[in-house]
């Protein structure tokens, strides 16, 4: 048990520091597709809602995962599609690029 | 290890490695929605793992789950404006932090079913239900006051830090008895609500224009609900999904924070813009504006060179950015150039102008960011300045007295020309008066900025 939970530090901090290293570098421009990125990224609490909700442990347990999935779900759908509406719109100047040579 | 569980493990590990690559690909603009669709990717493999998990014997309500939360969420990924994106994003987080939340109690539950919890799983149920019930509150309440429904003004009252501060280190010391002693469900049930209570009272005091930093902490926090979560259920993908989601909205707080010259304490206990204007000492008596006709605006704007739009909060709530677009083409059509000042905390959430801007189908590469574009305001023949106030005061660099004073602007008083595209005198978030309205080459043009606008471009029509 407690080998485990520092592997999971480890891996916790070694993630925020890669998160720390990646998201430092992206540009206000995207700050708030960033947001809805993320958002999207961390619902794979789902994956937990889903054990909750499946495994029939107890009707507490049962009631409470359905409604996190329902909530996990929107955000994954919700999110990512959000997200690509938003990154769509981010377009370069083209046209006088493509007149010089 | 048997095959199912390795294949599940696969599926994590892949999710783990997909969510960086995407995350990755935002730090350029042109390959980040490939990117993003890696990301997605890696969410539907690690969800496809999880169904197979033997643990899971019932399938009938994890799909009613699955259809409700894809039916609500399709409309509110692809319906929603981006007008309304501020709100939208809160209200995500609310979501986010409920899911992690009601996870930590159905644990709970189920773990004192058979006996006991186990000192540091405790710890982890305890930060879960911690940050995710004040994330779900904090959260409602910032979507609240973004939708205006509640009230956007901060609500600040008698002793108000003292009990925050009291309620906070009541929840800590039931957290900690409750690791040493998880015996008392009272206790741990009594944590989340009071977490859910201090998260709306933490929001509480805090105004419309700090939305940008509360939306990012409510980020971090529901990140960290989420890597809580993780750590109680012994699933690495939920720890690396959970960090990098609050490294990211924390490193956003610092970014917010900084473009405000203000500490995470005084956002978050300060509550700005209650002094009403008390502390400024310049006020506008015996100062005049000039006021400007749409006529004469347009013949200085279809005769300059050197244009720098300056959007601010009032351009998305009259939503004027495809005018504001319209006008750029009319001025880059006689010859001018046209660029985007973009302050880091100009509106309510980081990145609100330049995701309406680019709405408009402004091309990103004339979004200039603030230190990118100040010191090109000299050069300027007229500086556009859209339903923004307390980014473009100089007082803050010049008032030591002034509630702003130190907070980054943009410097647009350098200009050759200002216009100011105002609804009517009334002092901006922070109740201070703006120098720059009263400056001689300061134009105002009173109006809605839309309609504003819309004679704008009409008129440098005919010009």
């Amino acid at each position: 048990m407690s080998g485990t939970i520092i592997i999971e530090l480890y891996v916790f901090v070694l993630a925020g520091f890669i998160g720390f290293l990646v998201i430092t570098r992206v540009p206000p421009l995207l700050h708030t597709p960033l947001m809805s990125a993320t958002n999207a990224i961390s619902a794979i609490s789902l994956v937990g809602s889903l054990v909750a909700a499946g495994s029939d442990r107890n009707s507490v347990s049962t009631i409470l995962g359905v409604i996190a999935v329902t909530a996990a779900t929107i955000n994954v759908v919700g999110g990512f599609l959000i997200t690509d509406r938003m990154l769509r719109m981010f377009k370069r100047d083209d046209a006088p690029r493509e007149k010089k040579p | 290890m048997t095959v199912r569980e390795l294949f599940i493990q696969a599926t994590y590990l892949a999710a783990s490695v997909l969510f960086i690559l995407g995350l990755r690909s935002l730090t350029r603009p042109d390959r980040a929605r490939r990117g993003m669709n890696q990301a997605a990717l890696g969410m539907l493999l690690a969800i496809i793992g999880t169904l197979v998990n033997h643990e899971i014997v019932r399938y009938d309500w994890i799909i009613a789950g699955l259809v409700l939360g894809s039916v609500i969420g399709y409309p509110l990924g692809m319906y929603v404006p981006m007008t309304a994106m501020p709100q939208r994003i809160a209200i995500s987080h609310m979501f986010g932090a409920l899911a992690a939340t009601l996870v930590g109690i159905a644990e709970y539950y189920t773990e004192m079913k058979h006996g006991t919890v186990a000192g540091p799983k405790m710890a982890a149920l305890g930060f879960e239900v911690l940050f995710g019930a004040l994330t779900v509150s904090g959260s409602f309440m910032a979507f609240g006051k973004l939708q205006e429904f509640i009230t956007g003004r901060p609500v600040t009252y008698r002793a108000q830090n003292a009990m925050n501060i009291g309620l906070f280190v009541l929840i800590v010391l039931i957290f900690v008895f409750l690791i040493f002693r998880p015996e008392y469900p009272v206790l741990f049930y009594g944590m989340v609500l009071l977490s859910f209570a201090f998260g709306f009272l933490l929001v509480l005091p805090i105004g419309g224009a700090d939305m940008p930093v509360v939306i990012s902490l409510m980020n971090s926090y529901a990140g960290l609900a989420s890597a809580a979560t993780g750590f109680a259920i012994g699933n690495n993908v939920l720890i690396i999904a959970g960090a990098l989601d609050g490294a990211s909205g924390f490193i956003l707080s610092i970014v917010m924070s900084r473009a405000m010259n203000r500490s995470f304490a005084n956002i978050l206990f300060g509550a700005f813009g209650t002094a009403g204007g008390t502390a400024s000492t310049k006020t506008a008596a015996g100062l005049s504006v000039r006021e400007i006709s749409i006529e004469d605006a347009a013949i200085q704007l279809a005769y300059a060179q050197r244009v720098i739009v300056v959007p601010g909060y009032g351009m998305a709530v009259a939503q004027a950015q495809h005018q504001v677009r319209e006008l750029a083409d009319l001025v880059e059509k006689n010859g001018g150039e046209v660029k985007y000042a973009i302050h880091p905390v100009a509106g309510r959430m980081p990145g609100h102008m330049n995701v309406l801007l680019a709405e408009a189908n402004i091309p990103y590469d004339k979004l200039k960011e603030m230190e990118e574009v100040n010191g090109e305001f000299a050069q300027t023949d007229v500086a556009l300045v859209i339903g923004a106030n307390d980014v473009v005061n100089p007082a803050a660099r010049t008032d030591p007295s002034s509630p702003i004073f130190g907070m980054p602007i943009l410097n647009v008083d350098h200009a050759r020309h200002i216009i100011v595209l105002k609804r009517s005198m009334n002092t901006g978030f922070a109740g201070i008066e703006n120098e720059l309205f009263y400056d001689s080459k300061t134009s105002m043009l009173f109006g809605d900025a839309k309609s504003s606008l819309t004679k704008l471009v009409a008129e440098v029509k005919n010009v």
